[in-house]
């Protein structure tokens, strides 16, 4: 039964760890940026579920309706206006821009919220379920289920909709799209913008589960790169798989190893990816 | 020896004379600004010449810091401590170059970041030989005054930063620089022609490795306490890429003058906004990469001038 538990755990926080990639997945293979603000996204979404729910009394599966639309514009705004003008430097300079702009941010959210840890508890408690010996609280439960929504939502738009085939084609071959009609700026944008809006959602999930203070954006940081290294670049179904990995490693890790070397075992892990087996496990040219 | 080569020399020697002009914070701002210059200056080796967006600066400088901590606490002198480090750092850091500088681009960048969050989860973990997240407690060295120690870290410093300009210096005219420069601009190409790659560019992270772990070092003994959120801060890999783009990229002077710039406006914005001095240091990033990408020396009295003449 300690086996079960160890699986389902896993496999709850995985779908979290996903979800939290998935956004950076799709900047990352679309724009070819690495966007280090990611972390900090998810912490603002947090905040803005903390403030609403202590505020309005508004449980966090409606913010993520608020957040959505809100991350959406800032991430739109902040690609057109300023990432977009070194799109095509290398790797270095836009990896530089955004980590500025993450020290921005950051530094705006400590000091504006403060650097103390704070946790939205939801005031009715939802309790957990168990089943035979496995125990899941429910509100986990919940983000683990909004957090799958979310990724199947992403799927069906890259799959099926205009804006989500003009993005794949973006990311498959840059010129043919042009070609093609392809507004490459506005999809630029746009996908900058869907990567914000993930990470603004993930955050209020987040806040249902975890501490929330400014200082945990680089922790969120630090998953989003493992998972997509493991489960590989620019596709839904990589980050399914990165993330569950990650968790799964990480939970049996800290079964034999203790807790405190979950984190190195993961970033271990990701070292020798890089080096084994750099497209991921799932990784290929193109975002489905 | 170029122009700018003896200007670089000329400017270290400024340095040099710094403590004859003020007290004790002048000697503490000088060492800082010595292991900022070191930092930089190494960097420029496999980010500048090379090419590689290395951001594993913060882990060399850890590494070099926890080893002259611990063998300084085994009761070692400290400048064996500081020359252990510098080899050890060189040697592991040479091997594991030869893996990782397989990777390019953002995969690179990444795995040069995920070294810093591993050795720092290491050194965490490692309660007993480094005191975890305690952090570690290091021996005075001498038992003379508090301006004379302060002084004698100075010229440490600057010793290891005259010795790391050298360094780069006869790397930027060697074969080695040249060969660099080769990768940096095609690196298929110029395995083609028989250039052993792999060879040059870990001989290059060793060298960008070995020098800021002396540097690490001298700073564990110089603050007597570190632990590991403070050595392995990232922002010891970030800041090096920001002076160098400041002074202006690959150009030794140039990174060697970013550095000191850098660490006068940290100085001053610390000073007057401690509460926001991150978000500044960030604005002072994103707005050196939109509007001065190639640096300072990009703007030589001479490029003004052409500039004018072209309008």
């Amino acid at each position: 039964m300690h086996a079960a538990q160890i699986l389902v755990n896993a496999v709850v926080l995985g779908c979290l760890y996903a979800c939290i990639a998935i956004g950076f997945s799709l900047v990352w293979g679309v724009l070819n940026v690495i966007n280090l603000i990611h972390g900090s996204f998810i912490v603002l979404g947090a905040y803005l579920a903390f403030g609403l729910y202590n505020s309005l009394h508004i449980s966090p599966w409606y913010s993520v309706a608020v957040a959505a639309p809100l991350f959406f514009l800032l991430g739109y705004l902040l690609q057109r206006l300023l990432i977009n003008r070194v799109i095509t430097a290398p790797a270095l300079v836009t990896l530089t821009l955004t980590f500025g702009l993450d020290l921005i941010l950051n530094n705006a959210m400590i000091y504006f919220f403060k650097a103390d840890y704070r946790k939205l508890t939801l005031t009715p408690s939802l309790g957990s379920v168990s089943i035979f010996d496995v125990v899941v609280p429910v509100d986990r439960l919940i983000a683990t289920v909004s957090a799958l929504v979310l990724t199947g939502l992403l799927y069906l738009l890259l799959r099926h909709s205009r804006v989500g085939r003009a993005i794949v084609a973006v990311r498959l071959d840059r010129d043919a799209a042009v070609l093609m009609g392809v507004n490459v700026k506005s999809i630029y944008a746009i996908a900058f913008g869907l990567g914000a809006a993930l990470a603004g959602c993930a955050g209020v999930l987040m806040a249902l589960i975890f501490p929330i203070s400014p200082l945990t954006s680089s922790g969120y940081l630090g998953k989003a790169f493992v998972v997509c290294v493991l489960g590989g670049l620019g596709s839904v179904s990589g980050a399914l798989a990165g993330g569950l990995l990650l968790a799964l490693v990480e939970g049996i890790g800290s079964t034999f190893f203790g807790p405190a070397h979950a984190t190195t075992l993961s970033f271990i892990l990701l070292i020798i990816f890089l080096i084994l087996r750099p497209q991921g496990l799932l990784g290929r040219k193109g975002f489905e | 020896m170029t122009k700018s080569n003896i200007a670089l020399l000329v400017l270290l020697a400024i340095v040099a004379s710094l403590p004859l002009f003020g007290g004790a914070y002048t000697l503490r701002l000088g060492t800082i600004a010595c292991m900022y210059a070191i930092l930089a200056l190494s960097w420029n080796v496999v980010g500048g010449f090379a090419g590689y967006p290395s951001f594993a600066t913060a882990a060399f400088f850890g590494f070099g810091a926890y080893t002259t901590g611990v063998l300084l606490n085994k009761g070692l002198p400290l400048w064996l401590c500081v020359v252990i480090s510098a080899v050890a750092a060189l040697l592991i850091t040479a091997a594991l170059g030869a893996a990782l500088l397989r990777l390019r681009g953002h995969y690179f960048a990444i795995a040069s970041l995920s070294l810093v969050e591993v050795l720092r989860e290491l050194v965490n973990n490692a309660t007993d030989l480094t005191g975890g997240g305690m952090g570690l407690n290091i021996p005075l060295v001498s038992g003379s005054g508090v301006l004379a120690e302060a002084m004698s870290f100075f010229y440490a410093m600057w010793i290891l930063l005259l010795l790391t300009a050298l360094m780069v210096m006869a790397v930027a005219g060697s074969k080695l620089g040249f060969g660099l420069a080769c990768i940096r601009q095609n690196e298929t190409a110029s395995s083609m022609v028989g250039l052993n790659t792999t060879l040059y560019k870990s001989i290059a992270f060793g060298l960008s490795a070995c020098f800021v772990s002396a540097a690490g070092g001298i700073y564990a003994a110089w603050v007597h306490y570190i632990d590991p959120s403070d050595v392995f801060d990232i922002l010891y890999s970030v800041k090096p890429i920001v002076m160098a783009l400041m002074g202006g990229l690959g150009s030794p002077l140039g990174v060697a003058c970013g550095a000191f710039l850098y660490l006068a406006l940290e100085e001053v914005v610390w000073r007057n906004y401690i509460q926001i001095h991150t978000g500044v240091l960030g604005l002072i990033i994103v707005l050196l990469l939109l509007f001065l990408p190639h640096g300072l020396i990009s703007l030589r009295p001479a490029n003004l001038w052409r500039r004018v003449k072209h309008v």
